[in-house]
């Protein structure tokens, strides 16, 4: 256990051996989650390829101005994530917390958002397993499917990653507000950080994969009612 | 082994604190090493058991014991039991988290607390693979492939998939310590080739349990989607494919192959340096041969399908990655043999798991060889030929690499001595039984048995018969161990390095303090240091002179000097 006084755990000799640790540790965490969407990728690549027009027509079912929007409260929460590293790093308490602030209410307003979109697919009968109708051309019903089993498999998971950045923000939050980053050490700050940007990055390849496959097609273009 | 008059130490790791909080909490990386070694063995002797019920129904042609539903769980059973929650977590787990901080002069893994917490996640993985035998067992074979799994099974296929998926976790999580650790906590001076071989091994491992493992994860968690849901990317009904299934499946499943055979492939190298009492033949190559087989182990996977709709293209391509993967195996056995020309080998009970392991890999290796030519494997696939390959390699190697490991260790551990009589005898009734139980398989698999069946042709009774009487042998084999070795935490003979072995976890006491060494050690040699002595080995120099000789620069004091 690390004693009050040191940052450095009782196992480090030095506070460069701890943070080098941390940082080689999250990055090796962040290519297991690289594999782990990479595997979906992989499906979604083999199932486009089988069915290609269903993927496009199933994907004008998704409302691209939304996902549009939402991609921008992501790239915004990453924006103020790098100012909360660089208070941290800087020793400035309060801008920490309010960059910390700012990247969490973008994250909410992420979810807030996503959540309206699956409520509105809900009621479109989108949802594969719960009440999936498909009322377009019915060679396209089965790849449709697929591609919305694919959306909500992709987009829940990538949910549960920002509700765990959420939970985790909440954390920072609180030991920042304890004065327990300085300077010399703000490891879990920076640490969080790229756990941010990088369930930002997956967004930035779901969003064009999902939403802007069929964007140019007439709002769900041959799709049902 | 030589006899030294040893007393055990004041304060160790084992005695410094008390109650069952202390070992539950604990985040010391020798009581985690411990608390693994617990849950394996369990579910060690689970498995096996499994097993026997297999061999007992093999013995006749016809069904006697078990219907056809009952033998499926248990073949599944068994595999998924002794595959994902012993064998890929067992040297790992065990001896890795006990000795990588002390080969490398550390006081501890670089995530202690992350450490514990996989352990704790192992064992919910456990757990729910248990409550999966209690309430009824599930019956896809350990590969769970669909759509059989997905839409036809109505066994307890979602909750053995989630307890697959938190031991990956693990598993995952154990790798990228094992990474950190291995780059950051090293000792002043020790470099990358002064490491033992063990780290190397364990570093590749590592390697494929951080790339590999989420593949595995991911994939469960879609069959249980699919499973729930009734409808999923696997289905065929819409258009899926389970084909897709497979390749995900042994994307991470033939890199696991190497999860439990590399860190073996460490344990034998330290153990025929030890009992050879010299420097490994050809160090850089052994050490970076566990490299070149953890890339290599990411491109073969499709070796498995050559039979489930695959190009002829592919397979040819596949096939030819196959054989390459066969090179730097073949590199480790023609390094250790050529360190056994000349060496002063002592044939104590580690020594001989480690001789055996050399015999069975090889072979084991050689038969995938086989296997993955694909004219072959079409006759051969899913036969008891592939079930004979993978045995030699997983228990003939990996279990017997664990075992030889567990003994060598045994008295750093604990600071006693297992009975040495009885660990060779057990060495050599495993050794016998495995070699029955499983050399009768590869014939009957090539004379067209094929795997998973309660039944079989009537002519292939007589090598059944000896399959099943080795088994029974290799399983007493197993049980004296366990009895030797528990007995010997009380009465065994108190030890330190009964081998005069080198390495820095023999440089502190045996038991270890609590973080390991009472001052950072600072390494100044290479690995296997050990002095070079043709004519004269002072190992038997020792036993005739009484055992008291201190070899120089072995222990005392010409290596003390070095340890700052
Ligand atoms: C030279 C290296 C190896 C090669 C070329 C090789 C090749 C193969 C091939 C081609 C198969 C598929 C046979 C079939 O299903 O028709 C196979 C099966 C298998 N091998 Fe190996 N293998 C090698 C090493 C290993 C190692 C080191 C292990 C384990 C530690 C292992 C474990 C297995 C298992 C478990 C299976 C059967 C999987 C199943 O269908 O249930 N192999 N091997
Ligand atoms: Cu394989």
């Amino acid at each position: 256990m690390s004693n009050a006084h040191s940052p450095v755990a009782h196992h480090f000799y030095t506070v460069e051996q701890q943070k080098d640790s941390a940082t080689i540790g999250m990055w090796l965490f962040l290519a297991t989650e690289i594999l782990l969407f990479g595997a979906l990728f992989t499906a979604y690549a083999v199932y486009r390829y089988r069915f290609p027009d269903a993927f496009m027509v199933a994907s004008s079912r998704m409302d691209w101005k939304m996902g549009g929007l939402n991609t921008l409260f992501l790239i915004i929460s990453s924006v103020t994530m790098v100012f909360a590293v660089s208070s941290a790093e800087k020793g400035r308490r309060g801008g920490l917390l309010g960059f910390l602030a700012a990247t969490g209410f973008f994250g909410t307003l992420f979810l807030v958002v996503k959540y309206f979109e699956y409520m509105h697919h809900y009621h479109d009968r989108d949802v594969p397993g719960l009440n999936f109708h498909w009322t377009g051309a019915p060679e396209l019903a089965n790849g449709a499917q697929m591609f919305f089993f694919l959306y909500f498999f992709m987009t829940g998971l990538h949910a549960l990653h920002m509700l765990v950045g959420l939970g985790l923000l909440i954390w920072i939050f609180i030991t920042a507000y304890q004065g327990k980053y300085s300077p010399e050490y703000y490891n879990p700050v920076e640490m969080f950080g790229l756990y941010w940007h990088f369930v930002d990055l997956v967004w930035i390849f779901l969003f064009p994969l999902l939403y802007l496959l069929g964007a140019h097609l007439p709002p769900g273009g041959g799709g049902h009612h | 082994m030589i006899e030294e008059n040893v007393s055990l130490p004041r304060i160790h790791y084992l005695n410094s604190h008390y109650g069952w909080k202390s070992w539950l909490f604990t985040t010391d990386h020798k009581r985690i090493g411990l608390l693994y070694m617990i849950s394996i063995t369990l579910m060690f002797f689970l498995g096996g058991f499994f097993a026997l019920l297999i061999r007992l129904e093999l013995l006749t042609p016809q069904a006697d014991m078990f219907n056809a539903d009952t033998y499926n769980k248990f073949f599944t059973l068994h595999g998924v039991i002794l595959i994902f929650f012993f064998l890929v977590p067992s040297i790992p787990g065990t001896l890795g988290n006990f000795l990588i901080p002390l080969m490398i002069g550390a006081k501890d893994v670089a995530f202690p607390k992350l450490n514990l917490l996989s352990w704790y996640i192992f064992v919910i993985g456990s757990l729910f693979t248990l409550w999966v035998v209690a309430v009824g067992g599930i019956d896809t074979g350990w590969t769970f492939y669909t759509p059989y799994s997905t839409t036809f099974a109505n066994t307890h296929v979602i909750a053995a998939t989630l307890g697959v998926f938190f031991t990956g976790f693990s598993s995952i999580l154990t790798g990228l310590n094992f990474i950190v650790t291995i780059h950051k906590m090293r000792a002043p001076g020790l470099t990358w080739f002064r490491l033992p071989l063990f780290i190397w091994s364990l570093y590749a491992t590592s390697i494929i349990q951080v790339l590999a493992t989420p593949v595995l994860g991911i994939t469960m968690v879609l069959i249980a989607v699919e499973r729930f849901a009734k409808v999923g990317i696997f289905d065929p009904a819409l258009g899926g494919d389970p084909v897709l299934f497979q390749h995900m499946f042994w994307f991470y499943s033939h890199p696991a192959v190497y999860i439990m055979i590399l860190p073996s492939l460490g344990v034998v190298s330290e153990l025929i340096s030890a009992f050879t009492w010299k420097r490994v033949f050809g160090y850089k190559f052994v050490a970076i041969s566990s490299l070149m087989i953890a890339i290599f182990s990411f491109i073969v996977w499709g070796h498995h399908m050559y039979v489930s709709s695959m190009s002829i293209y592919a397979g040819m391509l596949f096939s030819i990655l196959s054989y390459l993967v066969a090179v730097p195996s073949a590199v480790k056995v023609f390094n250790w043999t050529a360190t056994l020309y000349k060496g002063s080998v002592s044939y104590d009970t580690p020594m001989l798991y480690a001789l055996g392991f050399i015999g069975l890999f090889t072979i084991g290796g050689l038969t995938g060889l086989f296997l993955a030519s694909m004219g072959l494997d079409r006759h051969l696939h899913d036969t008891y030929f592939v079930i004979a390959h993978f045995h030699l390699i997983m228990v003939g190697g990996a279990v017997m690499g664990y075992f030889g490991g567990l003994h060598y260790w045994w008295p750093k551990m604990f600071g006693r001595m297992y009975p040495e009589w009885w660990g060779r005898l057990s060495a050599l009734i495993v050794f016998v039984g495995f070699n029955l139980s499983f050399f009768p398989q590869f014939i009957i698999g090539y004379l067209g048995m094929p795997r998973r069946y309660h039944v079989y042709a009537p002519e292939f009774q007589v090598l059944n018969v000896m399959s099943t009487a080795g088994s029974s042998i290799l399983g007493v084999g197993y049980l004296l161990p366990l009895v030797y070795l528990i007995w010997s935490l009380r009465y065994g003979k108190v030890a330190a390095n009964p081998w005069k072995a080198k390495g820095l976890e023999w440089e502190t006491a045996s038991p270890p303090p609590p973080e390991n060494f009472l001052e950072q050690p600072i390494v100044t040699e290479e690995a296997y240091n050990y002095p070079t002595r043709p004519a004269h080995s002072p190992r038997h120099a020792g036993k005739l002179t009484g055992g008291l000789a201190q070899p120089a620069g072995a222990t005392g004091k010409g290596r003390e000097a070095e340890v700052v």
